[in-house]
């Protein structure tokens, strides 16, 4: 039996899990996909907002402006990309200049320090990002903005959690839950039950399946797709603020944003689809994403694209984060997390995490260790640390990934720390292998051959992110 | 930090072309520096033949085209190493690579030869929307999983883009069993060499379809269960009523190579937008004093003994380098205009050796019964008559001696198309 069930093994659910292991328990992590960060965590704009666009006293507000101050000091303890880069939302009309305004003030109700904010004049916002649109009036300079790597922030929380205890099941889908003599029965698709005190709801755009199982109080998730274009990091320069836009009758438009990684992010477009797996990118969203984004940055060039995704975000009928326990006692939700979901995450994990360990009245884990030392980063360290790196194991004089500069050593270390890589995307999440500009063209084989390797299988079953999706589909004859 | 006369970055058949004919014009301390396992480079992969006609009169697979100019540096004794990948050059050529058994390693250099070839154009930059799913290879990559590991990606396939390497791979891939279901091109012509159409298509029916690109990606379970095609109009858009699908496992990418330019760019070097390979003069020396490109980094070359013979008048100019500095330094840009794409090399280094210059060239699209000259201040000093010119081949007119005497400084250099 275990104290804590956690159903979904996105931001939210491992925030959550890595959080409860402060405490003494028994507690599973449960993911349908074999890998964590899969669904909405693993493509989003990363952006880490300051807390001012969010409805004053909605649960998103409240939780942006927490987990946004935790990001920077939780970054270093978990040892994942962040920087604070500042963020400028465009205004493209004078006749709209007085919403920054409404921003700014909602920023200040919100909690975000009005010293962190200023409305500047177009030129003033071309003067610090050269590349914005001559069009642009006035601009809401909001310093306090940040971005991060959402996959690797997730990665980082799922191994940190691991490490101090929380067990996780990967492959592992949810097909009922029942709720018996005070105890959850969990049943997996592949027919084995676990029994649980306590589950918590993290399982992003299919929250409202798996609360619907248990609660009479029913409510429904919307996929809100978001189409992206990612650009070569030889664009890096267009940008290094966050550009939003004003949003308009026209709709909420799209932004330019740098990844921490040095590339430029385009998108994303917001629309309300039936399923809550399509993640195809379409020819129409994303012409529509670069359409609207060169609206911000003229100079956008579309030869510079290097790839495409497409991420669903998780919309609450309601509008805004359902979190706590439902109707149903001992079941919680955290549910509805779209944007500021990444931002809200580290708070949100914080007081599900303190609630149950209330409920279940849970001892405090004297040995929980919140450090994580993440996978070395050969591209971006120094000549020193790189020749004490390849010193210490040679591996690291072996680059892999010639586009951004990856290393055989940081792979092995991807497939072998604490849940780590099964397949290509997995060692791509971790290890930026197969991201840059040849999008894995020329490491394909090279990491299958490292996979199947390390992982002792054949190069046969070696997969690009799971069941089914084999590179290969067997020997030539 | 170590020294060396010069480094070469890269052992395929640039770099070992160039290494070799530096040796033979005395350079002695240098090195090759390549980062695959193995000499030879893409040709490795390349196991079909018809490699060597103009070099060797003979027709080779790639990997023996390799070899012989794998032997030619063996037999010099000239130093490499592999599994050695450059990560930094910068304008005074300090070379920084990394190995398992030298580390981080820096050296300086006095002359440094850029042969690192080229990559291939890969499903994000050409905007193809669908399903992210396995089995979207570029054809290069599918060619190293076939040819050189063992392994079918796929059953039935759909090519886009009739490139060399396409055309290729669709022969291969029928010879290992799959089905080849289409080869589709987004222009109204190939890219590739009309020889690779007959003998990789025709021979085999496969259908080519020229106007035609992809519009979507269609996934099941993981792969992809089938693409979408449609016509194109003359601004190369979708006509989305012309959609037709078709079923497949498989989606090879032979949409375009480019020139692998990182580390040109860490130093510096004046990059063209239109080959994206580095511009440079006849002596084939970037605008980085010191630093000489040739081969696939340069600009996409058709025919491998091309990239010999321009590799072997680069690592010949580096070694006149490294013996008596620059020549000099009058510039006299060599520009292609009226249908004439580009001209490698770009500048005529004004010298007085006048040594033949052999000025190569692409169209931007396809001209029937023209005649391919250069003009030197509006007058012609050397022509080609072509029945037909096409992007996918390159065309080669040498400056002999006498004409490049005449090229004077201030002169203006031009290669136009006339009767176009």
């Amino acid at each position: 039996m275990y104290d804590v069930l956690i159903v979904g093994g996105g931001v939210i659910g491992c925030s959550v899990a890595r959080e409860l292991s402060r405490y003494v328990g028994k507690f599973v992590l449960i993911e349908k996909e074999n890998d964590v960060s899969m669904g909405t965590s693993k493509a989003n704009s990363g952006i880490v907002h300051a807390g001012f666009d969010a409805k004053t006293g909605s649960n998103k507000a409240i939780y942006n402006v927490l987990g946004a101050r935790m990001m920077e000091e939780l970054s270093k303890e978990l040892d994942f990309p962040y920087r604070k880069n500042g963020a400028f939302v465009l205004c493209f009309d004078k006749k709209d200049e007085g919403k920054l305004k409404e921003l700014y003030d909602q920023g200040v109700a919100n909690g975000v320090k009005a010293e962190d904010m200023e409305i500047v004049s177009g030129d003033r916002a071309r003067e610090l990002e050269p590349n914005v649109s001559p069009e642009v009036t006035a601009a809401l300079y909001v310093k306090a903005s940040a971005i991060a790597s959402p996959y690797e922030m997730t990665v980082a929380y799922a191994e940190n959690a691991c490490v101090n205890g929380v067990e996780f099941k990967l492959d592992a889908e949810v097909v009922s839950i029942v709720k018996k003599d005070g105890v959850f029965d969990v049943k997996l698709a592949d027919g084995s039950v676990l029994q649980a005190k306590v589950v918590v709801n993290c399982a992003g755009v299919y929250a409202d399946v798996i609360n619907n199982m248990v609660c009479d109080k029913k409510f429904k998730i919307i996929s809100r797709k978001g189409e992206y274009c990612l650009l070569d990091k030889k664009c890096g320069g267009l940008t290094d603020a966050t550009l939003f836009q004003l949003p308009t009758a026209m709709g909420k438009g799209v932004l330019v944003a740098p990844s921490t990684h040095g590339n430029i992010l385009v998108g994303p477009t917001a629309d309300d689809i039936p399923s809550k797996d399509d993640v195809d990118t379409t020819y129409e969203g994303l012409n529509n994403a670069f359409d609207k984004a060169s609206l911000s940055v003229p100079s956008l060039n579309r030869r510079n694209i290097i790839t495409q995704f497409a991420g669903l975000r998780a919309h609450a009928d309601v509008n805004d984060f359902i979190i706590g326990e439902s109707d149903v006692e001992n079941f919680f939700n955290v549910a509805g997390i779209e944007s500021p979901g990444l931002s809200s995450a580290p708070a949100i994990a914080v007081d599900v995490a303190e609630d149950i360990a209330k409920k279940l009245s849970l001892q405090v884990n004297k040995s929980f260790n919140g450090k994580r030392k993440g996978i070395p980063h050969f591209a971006t360290m120094s000549d020193e640390d790189r020749q004490k790196l390849i010193a210490q194991n040679k591996l690291y004089g072996r680059i892999v990934c010639r586009c951004e500069n990856v290393t055989e050593g940081e792979i092995v270390d991807a497939i072998n720390r604490p849940l780590g890589a099964r397949d290509m995307d997995g060692i791509k999440r971790r290890t930026r292998a197969g991201m840059g500009r040849c999008q894995a063209g020329f490491c394909t084989p090279r990491v299958m051959e490292i996979l199947s390797r390390e992982l002792d299988k054949d190069p046969t079953e070696i997969t690009k992110f799971g069941k089914g999706s084999n590179l290969v589909i067997g020997r030539t004859k | 930090m170590k020294t060396c006369d010069l480094v070469i970055i890269g052992g395929g058949p640039a770099g070992l072309a160039a290494a070799k004919a530096a040796y033979d014009c005395g350079v002695r301390d240098m090195i090759i520096l390549e980062r695959e396992a193995q000499l030879g480079g893409i040709l490795n992969q390349c196991i079909h033949n018809g490699f060597g006609l103009h070099t060797f009169k003979e027709e080779l697979t790639g990997p023996e085209y390799a070899q012989r100019y794998i032997d030619m540096v063996l037999e010099r004794n000239i130093p490499y190493k592999l599994d050695s990948t450059v990560i930094n050059i910068d304008k005074n050529r300090v070379v920084t690579y990394v190995n398992e058994e030298d580390g981080l390693q820096k050296v300086q250099a006095k002359a440094v030869i850029l042969s690192c070839g080229c990559r291939e154009r890969p499903r994000g930059a050409i905007n193809i929307a669908g399903a992210r799913v396995a089995g979207v290879y570029s054809a290069g990559t599918a060619q190293k999983l076939v040819n050189i590991d063992g392994f079918m990606p796929g059953k039935e396939v759909v090519i886009l883009g009739s490139g060399d390497i396409g055309l290729i791979m669709a022969r291969r891939m029928t010879f290992e069993g799959a089905s080849v279901k289409a080869v589709v091109e987004l222009m109204p012509y190939s890219s590739g060499l009309n020889r690779n159409i007959v003998q990789c298509l025709n021979d085999f029916n496969i259908p080519l379809k020229f106007s035609h690109t992809v519009v979507d990606i269609k996934g099941k379970d993981g792969r992809v269960s089938s693409v979408v095609i449609a016509q194109v109009d003359d601004k190369l858009k979708p006509i989305m009523e012309t959609a037709e699908e078709i079923q497949c496992d498989t989606l090879l990418l032979s949409v375009g190579l480019l020139p692998e330019n990182e580390l040109a760019g860490y130093a510096d070097v004046n990059l063209s937008p239109i080959t994206g390979g580095a511009v440079v003069n006849d002596k084939m020396m970037t605008s980085v004093e010191g630093i000489f490109e040739c081969g696939n980094v340069l600009h996409v070359h058709d025919l491998v003994d091309f990239v010999s013979e321009e590799s072997e008048h680069a690592g010949k100019c580096a070694a006149e380098y490294i013996a008596k500095g620059c020549g000099s330094s009058e510039k006299i840009p060599v520009k292609g205009v009226n249908g004439v794409r580009y001209v490698v090399p770009q500048i005529i280094n004004k010298d007085d050796d006048f040594e033949p210059i052999s000025l190569k060239m692409r169209v931007g699209n396809v001209f029937k019964n023209v005649e391919v000259a250069v003009m030197l201040d509006g007058e012609k000093i050397a022509s080609k008559k072509k029945q037909i010119v096409t992007p996918g081949e390159m065309e080669t007119i040498v400056l002999k001696s006498d004409l490049v005497q005449k090229v004077k400084n201030g002169a203006n250099v031009e290669v136009t198309l006339i009767g176009r």
